[in-house]
């Protein structure tokens, strides 16, 4: 039996090179893909359909600065306000609701500006009957018939809402 | 002729070609992928409404805004209160006038295009309040959707955008069925309610708990078994919005109607 002999062609050069070609720009995109990454970029708790995500990005978030800094906040400097307020039924109302938010204050803005405007006591006191709403206990006015054209603080104190305390 | 040698000499520079490139499409690992889904994180925050205290002051909607830097006059906002009205003869109607950004101040129902409708007092049925914000599901559709990465769940359970990191395309947009997500008109990325987490982290409640008067909204940690919130939703009677879409919303409502969708 005659021995079979097979020549190992060396394969052609026009198959190679379009071969390189593409594992060249594999490589490039992978090399690419390295750099652009971020790297706390990847998956994360929730696994790779919820939590595939730049982990850094939560510290982005925390970075915001917060700009409401609560009753407490106000409560030192303005004890004779805050007791008072405290004892009608306005107490419930943070300040910074119609003071706006208190961030810097009292360095950078020294003064709040105070919203007195017809429109923000209405919010609460403009009267509409909903039952099964908190919105029916609070006592409302018409805001069609009731002094339309004048702000509310003309005759109320927001300090001391009740009807006793008109100025 | 080809011999051990040169077998053996080819075996291994093929295996070592083929293992470099493989090695950096570790994303593809399926057992990477799963390997740390187990749930270790100790906080899960919550939300919960309380639609029989809600007044409709909007107090909730104008601190978000201020807090969250979203334009003020920009008719997009995080958080939002809807009204509905129902009457005796069976309609509902139902509006936001810019999210409630100044609170419901009349009677008269916003239908839209600048049309107005006023239900007079003896036709209503039942009428409230509803405060809707982002749900932060635990099968959040928005998430799945976006394809560069760049919305994802944090371990907390808070939905987040990476600013830096969203092209804009909208599918989130388009894929969160309570419509919580918009485009921000400054950075034009993808923009969401998310707990207020500079807040939250710091222990702080987030803007919109913080300035409502009356308590109907509260945040909680429901892995902490002594949370006031947890409690309640462990105990009372509570309702979650399109519960048939199965993304498990986080944000319970006491007081919840069938026609609030």
């Amino acid at each position: 039996m005659q021995e079979l002999i097979y020549e190992v062609q060396p394969m052609k050069s026009h198959v190679f090179r379009p071969l390189w070609v593409v594992i060249g720009l594999v490589a490039l995109v992978l090399i690419a893909r390295f750099f652009y990454v971020p790297k706390s970029f990847g998956v994360h708790e929730r696994g790779y359909m919820y939590g595939w995500y730049r982990a850094a990005n939560v510290d982005d978030w925390n970075k915001v600065t917060v700009k409401y800094q609560g009753t407490d906040y106000c409560k030192d400097c303005h004890s004779d306000k805050y007791e008072s307020i405290m004892t009608t039924p306005h107490a419930i109302i943070p300040c910074e609701d119609c003071h706006g938010p208190a961030i810097g204050h009292p360095s950078d803005p020294p003064k709040l500006p105070i919203d007195k405007s017809r429109g923000l006591c209405l919010r609460c006191h403009s009267r509409l009957d909903y039952p099964t709403s908190g919105r029916s206990k609070i006592r409302g006015i018409d805001p069609d018939k009731h002094n339309p054209d004048i702000e509310c603080v003309m005759c109320h104190n927001p300090h001391k809402p009740s009807l006793e305390g008109l100025k | 002729m080809i011999n051990r040698r040169d077998f053996l000499k080819n075996t291994a520079k093929g295996i070592a070609g083929i293992a470099l490139p493989l090695a950096a499409f570790e994303i593809f690992n399926p057992g990477k992928l799963f390997a740390d889904k187990s749930d270790s994180s100790k906080v899960r925050y919550v939300f919960l409404i309380d639609t029989y205290k809600c007044v409709g002051c909007g107090m909730c909607v104008k601190a978000c805004k201020h807090e969250n830097e979203i334009p003020y006059d920009a008719n997009v906002t995080r958080t939002w209160v809807e009204r509905y009205v129902m009457t005796k003869e069976g309609e509902t109607f139902a509006d936001t006038p810019k999210g409630a950004r100044d609170g419901f101040t009349t009677s008269r129902i916003d239908l839209g295009g600048g049309k107005f409708q006023d239900i007079r007092q003896k036709d209503i049925e039942k009428a409230f309040f509803v405060p809707k914000l982002c749900n932060q599901c635990e099968n959040p559709p928005c998430v799945q959707v976006c394809p560069v990465g760049a919305t994802y769940q944090a371990p907390d359970g808070v939905v987040m955008v990476d600013r830096t990191w969203c092209i804009g395309c909208g599918y989130c947009i388009m894929g969160c069925p309570y419509g919580v997500r918009f485009f921000h008109p400054v950075y034009h990325t993808a923009e969401k309610c998310n707990f207020c987490y500079h807040r939250i982290t710091k222990g702080l409640k987030t803007a919109c708990v913080q300035a409502c008067p009356f308590g109907a909204r509260q945040l909680g940690n429901i892995k902490d078994p002594a949370d006031p919130v947890t409690k309640i939703i462990m105990t009372e009677r509570v309702g979650i919005l399109k519960e048939e879409y199965g993304t498990k919303p986080q944000a319970f409502y006491l007081g919840l109607d069938r026609e609030v969708k």
